[in-house]
């Protein structure tokens, strides 16, 4: 067995790669990733991705930004130096609203923001990790885990059979670093 | 690419208008007459005039804007070059169809209101007043000489008379009218000649009748609603009325695809439109509150008695739960209801919520008109107020069903028909 970690397949069409998925599961090999330079419709249902936890995590960041608003303003304004304005109350809870909505969204679009950069691993001085530079250009790749599926050659036929332009058997898994 | 599946559709088909939908629609067309009827001559109360009045102003008004709404949605989708609602256009279209009839009964019923009187008590005085608009329209409000000379409305008079206020009304509504009717014949022609002559005439008349009805649209609900209560102002109240009749009228194009999918037709609208429907649902009804919390929250914060007197008065205990409702029915229910993903894409409960919308801006239009028509005193929700609802509802399913049999289902050479049918998100 060698030391090969990824075996990449390249097509520089849409369709074939499609129909190379389909390829690789009827032989049940599993699909580590799929790269493309531009959306494909229907490929997460197709790879059987979940959708994306973003939303539970805009959730989460709107409502850390509406409590904080509110807990500021009612510091500010009811508990610490309650003050008459307009001869309002100083609880004066319609008030609180607009200032609650803009910081639910800011903590949301920010939130949201820097979580997407942090699961991505893309932060300054970091180098981006890249398993194909032409995925990111005028190639589609399907990546196989080659510890996973240890039939290399047959991969290889499965690929070249649907289309694959070139198959690489890399010993690392990124390449982005040379 | 190979991952959709090619079913095959078929563009030709008409809707085939009969049996119980037809059978219903004119039931309840015959029930609102009968309400209408009822609220004129047999209900004891003493306001029953007006508020027979009220009730069609109300749905007159709601029924024009629905059918406005789907002038400005075609408007928008042609000006925005969309591709996604190609295959749902024949339903706006439909309502662009009804959009002159509307706006002749929305015209007749401000006419009538404005041209028969009856007599109230007011401060111990008799006085002849309209049925409606009676808080600018009677007779010597404007005129120094007279016991009932109002300065703020005869400052306002220049603006605020009949023969101006139905001009304005007759005006822009042929305007909305015959530019939706441009929008329509357009597509008709593309269906039988293609090309993209059509479709690029049609962006020109789309522009010009988004403009129009951009500057329109809020002298418009000025005029039919908010000079009801002609002493009192604000800015807000035309982008106020203009969210509502948005919100209505994608909810009642969602209503009536969901219910022509179920009855078999429309195969090619699937999930994915239903999701655009039900997003664009979703931020009207979040934009809907910005407007009204806005207007509330200055009026609130002022507290100027000119201004504040329109909360006050729904502030009465009549009104008051209707008014808190309002906000649960057009705020809370879509925020809950239509937030997931999947709840927007699922039929049953994008209906669901679509018919409590169409329900909540009935409210909304009820809190709206109300208090400046019968008041506190005179408020009812009986007979009147649901025949006359159901007998709109009847009308508008009519006429918008009947416009939909007379052409096929899909606008076939639309140039972007094939994005439409592959859609996806």
């Amino acid at each position: 067995m060698s030391n090969i970690k990824y075996i990449l397949g390249s097509f520089d069409d849409p369709d074939d790669m499609m129909h190379g998925i389909d390829k690789l599961k009827e032989n049940d090999i599993s699909i580590y990733d799929v790269f493309t330079p531009m959306p494909i419709h229907g490929i997460e249902e197709k790879l059987g991705y979940k959708r994306s936890r973003l939303p539970i995590v805009a959730f989460l960041f709107g409502i850390t930004g509406t409590f904080t608003a509110f807990t500021m303003i009612f510091y500010m304004l009811v508990y610490d130096w309650p003050m008459n304005i307009g001869g309002k109350p100083a609880f004066a809870a319609p008030d609180f609203i607009p200032i609650m909505f803009e910081l639910t969204v800011l903590f949301c679009s920010y939130g949201m923001a820097f979580t997407f950069f942090f699961r991505n691993h893309l932060f300054p001085g970091r180098a981006p990790r890249v398993m194909d530079l032409r995925a990111t250009d005028d190639r589609f790749v399907i990546a196989i885990d080659a510890h996973t599926n240890p039939y290399p050659e047959k991969i290889n036929d499965l690929l070249k059979e649907a289309g694959a332009i070139e198959v690489k058997h890399n010993e690392r898994k990124y390449i982005s670093y040379e | 690419m190979g991952t959709h599946s090619h079913q095959t559709h078929n563009f030709s088909a008409q809707f085939d208008f009969s049996g119980k939908p037809k059978t219903w629609s004119l039931i309840a067309m015959v029930i609102g007459v009968i309400a209408v009827l009822y609220g004129f001559l047999l209900d004891p109360s003493e306001f029953h005039g007006e508020r027979t009045f009220a009730n069609l102003l109300l749905m007159g008004y709601y029924f024009t804007c629905v059918c406005a709404a789907g002038a400005f949605f075609l408007a928008i989708q042609y000006v925005a070059q969309a591709g996604w609602s190609a295959g749902l256009l024949r339903i706006p279209q439909a309502f662009s169809k009804v959009l002159p009839i509307a706006s002749v009964i929305l015209v007749l019923i401000c006419a009538a209101g404005l041209f028969f009187h009856h007599n109230v008590i007011e401060d111990g005085k008799q006085v002849e007043v309209p049925f409606l608009y009676k808080h600018w329209a009677t007779h010597g409000l404007a005129d120094p000489q007279s016991e009932h000379y109002d300065p703020i409305i005869a400052a306002k008079s220049a603006f605020l008379n009949i023969p101006f206020f139905l001009g304005r009304l007759v005006i822009f509504l042929a305007i909305y009218s015959i530019l939706a009717a441009m929008l329509v014949k357009f597509s008709e022609n593309e269906d039988l000649n293609g090309g993209l002559s059509n479709y690029k005439k049609s962006f020109t008349y789309s522009t010009i009748f988004l403009v129009l009805f951009g500057f329109t649209t809020p002298v418009w609900a000025f005029d039919v609603v908010m000079s009801l209560e002609a002493h009192w102002f604000s800015t807000m109240f035309g982008w106020y009325n203009f969210a509502a009749m948005w919100v209505s009228g994608l909810c009642a194009m969602t209503v009536i695809i969901i219910l022509m999918k179920r009855a078999g037709y429309l195969t090619w609208i699937n999930q994915n439109h239903l999701h655009d429907l039900g997003k664009l649902i979703f931020a009207f009804s979040i934009f809907w509150t910005y407007v009204w919390f806005a207007q509330f929250l200055l009026i609130w914060y002022a507290n100027m008695s000119e201004e504040t007197v329109y909360f006050y008065k729904r502030w009465e205990p009549e009104f008051k739960p209707w008014f808190w409702l309002n906000i649960v029915i057009n705020f809370v229910a879509p925020v809950l209801l239509l937030m997931s993903r999947d709840s927007k894409r699922k039929e049953s409960s994008l209906l669901f919520v679509a018919i409590l919308l169409l329900l909540g801006h009935w409210l909304d239009y009820y809190i709206m008109i109300m208090p400046g028509t019968v008041g506190a005193e005179g408020r009812g929700f009986g007979i009147t107020e649901i025949g006359i609802a159901i007998g709109f509802v009847g009308l508008f399913t009519f006429l918008v069903l009947n416009a939909l049999s007379k052409t096929s289902l899909v606008p076939k050479n639309h140039p972007f028909l094939d994005e439409s049918l592959h859609h996806q998100i």
